[in-house]
């Protein structure tokens, strides 16, 4: 219990809110008032690639279109993360009421939650809570009597690939297809779902976004950095006493982070999860934040004993797997770069060879189709270049020493 | 469009195409770019690649086709857009802002290269065992940016087994590069929907529905996704070590028909620009071959107009005069043997509107086995029949266990413009330096009417041209300048036709015993339409089945290959549509040139109708040997 009371403990998501609140006060707003609240908040998109929440709700509002859409991205499949299924399943009335003041600022009539298939236990809980929202008129017609506004919301149960968390293909996903990212441009806010003007938005973007709206963004704004406005939620792993969910203000360094969760003797943490990168002890004075350490909330923790080629194989067989297989860099790139760290294991690396490899993890990293080969090789480079001494030297430096 | 795609094979990669303007010169029509320094106007929503490629500046491309729609996979084509983090895929990126794009900088060169390197280390085999060596388009680009070995090792084991199951389509995954062309084709062209991308990451490949082999799965044998396979992953299943064995073999007696369309575009296996037909040089090259007799196809395809034509004008009769209500109309064309595949499989409720007659190949295959046989007094079970089609699909046709009714295989073998290409070449033959010979006797050369059969609404064209002399008694020349029929004529998907009968004559000899007098056809108005590619042949069946102005229709043709046989899916790769209308002019310029062009006024199909066929068209004797019936195949596999 007492874990619990400091982990739920922060100064914007997990600060008082009472179900409608956000909704009401929107309601009593404009449409582009919310969008310059949220311009003036510099809130950025939660899920990882920090897009200005603000600009995505602006480009839907401004496509023209009899329909749109607000998709609720809880496709939470990042390894090491679980911020959003806490949010789902304790605070669903954050989520939900970002979600109709989403519908509300773009023009959107119907919202989606894509929830990850491993979470199909929260569909019914959440299915409820929808219901009891209905009864009181935050979702349905003329919400809260405010004319001409209808807005309901759908749970639709993901089909359990990791790519579908890239919004493309979440929506090809929807629209009963193969997950597979699309080409962009053309963006979702203008070509989305169905063809229609679509924001697809993070859990945690969406249950800030009430918040925002009725604290203010100035006061949204006190917390954090200059240029990472507010706070983070961050599902914290590995190697420490602590684990679970924090609300941090961006900003925090890896070190106090550290403190907090009680991790001792650590050698590296990982941040972004499999498709973020690995930061040595040298740089645990660094800040997460969009502008330094970013991440989309994922940080695992691994002290002195862990195996760094162990923890990198990890990672690349998990991608080699959940690549979407459609793009070459990513579909052969990442089983390219999981036979390289195999070589290490078995200690018949080549210098060179691994160097080639890091070469070719560049290319994945500008040439993939999507997010996810574009951030596959992350871990692959940067364990590679922390960790140097570890991994190249690894079975005697491999080839028996011929480099 | 909402009713077209109901029920359209699932997608996985839409077109996500911007619409170009209208009005380029109109604000926000054009817009200003610069590629590589120099400053371009291009018309707003023009791909990086099309801008890159009207101003001569090459990008390699891979899943590219000009016939399919966008899916970017590959990534070959990547170029850098300046104030973008990463590079972007030029086929998929519509220009609707100013920006910078340079496509040749070092990390672009890299990217391509690393991705020839990946694509090359998951290729199975070698490059001088594969029938695409030398025009292959994996080949071409790893020698376009020097690949000298294999940077990223080479996959030294097969993974998959090969699927020959087909009559028609081979499939050799080990050498797919997942380009997705084949499922593109398959989906968005001929909205078949066989292939589809199955698993994924490093498992994925794409597979049939449940993995079934082809042949038990509801391809219609296309071969569309062979023309536009990029490497040897796809192709036809060849007969030439059987068609050697037998021309060496001194008792057998080899004849072979050669279909108009492989005629018109062989030339390009040689070297040739699309567009050149070479009809009288492939007869030399053939009996140099060994080949013991050559003949024409169109023989038997006017053949087909005469048995086709008279059952049309008997179901109109039927129906029209009779009342009879059984009697079925529109009556669809079925010498595309894909066409009559999909439909058995798509639409097998309208199995009865196909007309009973054989298409050219396979009454050139009964007739040479019967008529043929008797004339030169060779006993049948010695002939051995090859048949040059434009066509993957006609190989299965000949197969089809219906087509037997000589008492032997009709047609043994059928053979693709392609394959006969490298039996051509086997022999140390160039083609296009052989000297020009006619077709043998007894079948001669036969009328322009049978060769416009290879380009989409030459069925049409060819009846209509005999249909309307026979009818009205009067020349087609005094309706249409030249006897040829334009409006038929063209790449459009689907073609309407009305031709309203003013004038009626007297009936021909070879018809008295069906029909009294024409006066029953005069003021009606004939109906004919034409649709090519299995999508537009789907469109014109939707249409049918809600009653809509297809099915007032009174004859149809279909073809299952875009632009016809000419674009076949034995065809020589590549195919574009460039490609095909040259393919298709070449036919018409031929056939302008042609004495006889019509095909009831072919002396040797009058002869075969006084000494063989004796009682006429659509006679018993007819039917024994031309005509055949259908199988309702249904979409479900078991």
């Amino acid at each position: 219990m007492e874990i619990k009371k400091l982990e739920r403990n922060g100064k914007i998501i997990f600060s008082e809110y009472k179900r409608g609140g956000g909704i009401i006060k929107a309601l009593s707003m404009k449409r582009d008032e919310i969008l310059f609240e949220l311009k003036d908040s510099k809130l950025k998109g939660r899920g990882g690639a920090g897009f200005p929440t603000s600009t995505k709700w602006m480009l839907t509002a401004a496509s023209i279109s009899d329909e749109k859409y607000i998709i609720c991205n809880a496709d939470e499949g990042e390894p090491g993360t679980f911020k959003d299924r806490v949010l789902l399943s304790e605070y669903p009335e954050l989520v939900f009421d970002g979600m109709v003041i989403g519908g509300y600022t773009i023009g959107a009539k119907l919202g989606i939650v894509y929830l990850r298939g491993e979470y199909e236990y929260l569909q019914k809980p959440l299915e409820d809570y929808l219901n009891e929202m209905r009864e009181d008129n935050l979702l349905g017609k003329n919400i809260l009597g405010k004319e001409g506004f209808d807005f309901d919301i759908e749970i639709f149960l993901g089909s359990g690939a990791y790519v579908c968390g890239e919004e493309t293909a979440l929506i090809e996903s929807l629209e009963g297809n193969r997950g597979e990212a699309r080409n962009r441009p053309p963006y979702p806010v203008n070509t989305g779902y169905n063809g229609k003007p679509t924001s697809v938005n993070n859990v945690e973007t969406l249950a800030t976004i009430p918040h925002i709206i009725l604290k203010g963004a100035e006061w949204f704004r006190n917390t954090g950095t200059d240029k990472s406005s507010g706070s983070k939620l961050f599902s914290i792993s590995g190697d420490c006493d602590k684990p679970g969910v924090y609300e941090l203000p961006w900003g925090t360094t890896i070190n106090e982070l550290l403190d907090l969760v009680e991790a001792k003797n650590i050698k590296a943490v990982q941040i972004g999860g499999a498709s973020g990168f690995c930061y040595p002890k040298s740089q645990f004075d660094r800040k997460l934040a969009y502008e330094d350490a970013a991440t989309g909330g994922s940080i695992i923790i691994f002290n002195e004993n862990r195996n760094m080629v162990s923890v990198l194989k990890n990672f690349m067989e998990f991608f080699v797997e959940e690549s979407c297989g459609q793009c070459t860099p990513c579909r052969i790139g990442n089983t390219k770069l999981l036979e390289g760290v195999k070589q290490i294991e078995k200690g018949v690396h080549t210098f060179s060879y691994i160097n080639k490899l890091r070469d070719l993890g560049k290319t994945m990293q500008v040439a993939s189709k999507c997010g996810l080969g574009q951030s596959s090789p992350n871990a692959f480079i940067s364990i590679l270049d922390n960790f140097k001494d570890e991994v190249l030297n690894y079975n005697n430096g491999g080839a028996n020493g011929r480099n | 469009m909402e009713e077209i795609n109901k029920g359209r094979a699932p997608v996985s990669q839409k077109p996500h195409v911007i619409e170009k303007p209208k009005h380029p010169e109109y604000i926000g029509g054009s817009v200003k770019i610069q590629i590589n320094e120099k400053d371009i106007v291009i018309p707003t929503g023009t791909t990086i690649l099309e801008a890159c490629r009207e101003n001569n500046i090459h990008i390699p491309t891979l899943c590219h086709h000009p016939d399919l729609c966008v899916a970017g996979v590959c990534r070959l084509c990547v170029v850098e857009v300046e104030g973008m983090r990463t590079l972007q895929a030029s086929c998929a990126f519509p220009i609707t802002a100013p920006i910078k794009i340079h496509t040749s900088t070092a990390m672009v060169r890299k990217a391509r290269k690393h991705i020839i390197d990946l694509l090359l280390s998951e290729h199975y085999g070698e490059c001088y065992s594969c029938f695409r060596n030398n025009n292959c388009e994996l080949q071409s680009l790893a020698k376009e940016y020097g690949v000298d070995h294999y940077n990223y090792g080479h996959i030294t084991k097969p993974r998959f087994e090969i699927d020959n199951s087909s009559y028609s389509v081979v499939r050799d995954m080990d050498k797919c590069v997942l380009c997705k062309r084949c499922v593109r084709t398959c989906i968005d062209l001929q909205e078949v929907g066989v292939l589809e991308a199955i698993d994924r990451g490093d498992l994925t490949h794409i597979g049939t529905f449940f993995e079934k082999p082809l042949a038990d799965v509801i391809c219609i044998n296309c071969g569309q996704c062979i023309n536009r396979c990029p490497t040897g992953a796809l192709r036809a299943n060849d007969p030439r070590d059987e068609i050697w064995a037998a021309i060496d073999d001194p008792t057998k007696h080899v004849v072979i028909q050669t279909a108009p369309s492989p005629r018109a575009a062989i030339g390009e296996e040689f070297g040739l620009e699309p567009g050149n037909s070479l009809t009288g040089e492939l007869n030399t090259a053939l009996r140099r071959i060994g080949f013991d007799k050559v003949f024409d196809t169109n023989f038997t395809a006017d053949l087909t107009i005469m048995e086709e034509g008279t059952e049309l004008l008997l179901r109109l009769y039927k129906a029209l005069v009779k009342g009879d209500k059984t009697a079925i109309v529109p009556q669809f064309t079925s010498c595309s043997p894909g066409w009559v595949k999909y439909l058995e499989h798509f639409y097998s409720e309208y199995v009865d509107n196909l007309s009973t007659a054989k298409s050219p190949q396979q009454m050139f295959g009964a007739i040479i086995k019967t008529f043929y046989a008797q004339e030169e007094k060779i006993d049948p079970k010695d002939i051995v029949t090859v048949a040059v089609m434009p066509c993957s699909a006609k190989k299965f046709e000949c197969n089809r266990p219906e087509m037997t009714d000589s008492g032997f295989k009709d047609v043994d073998y059928g053979l693709t413009t392609r394959e006969l290409a490298q039996m051509i070449k086997e022999a140390g033959i160039h083609l296009p330096e052989m000297p020009k010979s006619d077709f043998d006797d007894p079948f001669g050369n036969a009328s322009g009417a049978g060769l416009i059969f290879g380009a989409t609404g030459g069925v049409m064209e060819a009846a209509l041209r005999t249909v309307i002399e026979l009818i009205t008694g009067n020349k087609v020349e005094s309706i249409f300048e030249n006897a040829n029929i334009l409006p038929i004529r063209g790449f459009e998907g689907v073609r309407y036709v009305e031709l309203p009968i003013t004038e009626v004559g007297s009936v021909p000899e070879i018809l008295k015993h069906f029909f009294p007098d024409w006066n029953w056809l005069k003021g009606v108005t004939l109906k004919v339409a034409v649709a090519h590619g299995t999508a537009n042949a789907k469109k014109v069946m939707e249409d049918i089945k809600a009653g809509g102005k297809f099915s007032e229709c009174h004859f149809i043709e279909f073809m299952g290959c875009p632009g016809g046989c000419l674009g076949g899916g034995g065809q020589p790769i590549p195919t574009s549509a460039e490609i095909r209308a040259k393919r298709a002019e070449a036919i018409y310029k031929e056939e302008a040139e042609l004495p006889i062009r019509k095909s009831h006024e072919n002396p040797h199909v009058t002869y075969i109708y006084e000494n063989f066929l004796n009682e006429g068209p659509c006679s018993h004797k007819s039917h024994e040997l031309l005509h055949t019936h259908y199988v309702k195949r249904g979409k479900y596999i078991a």
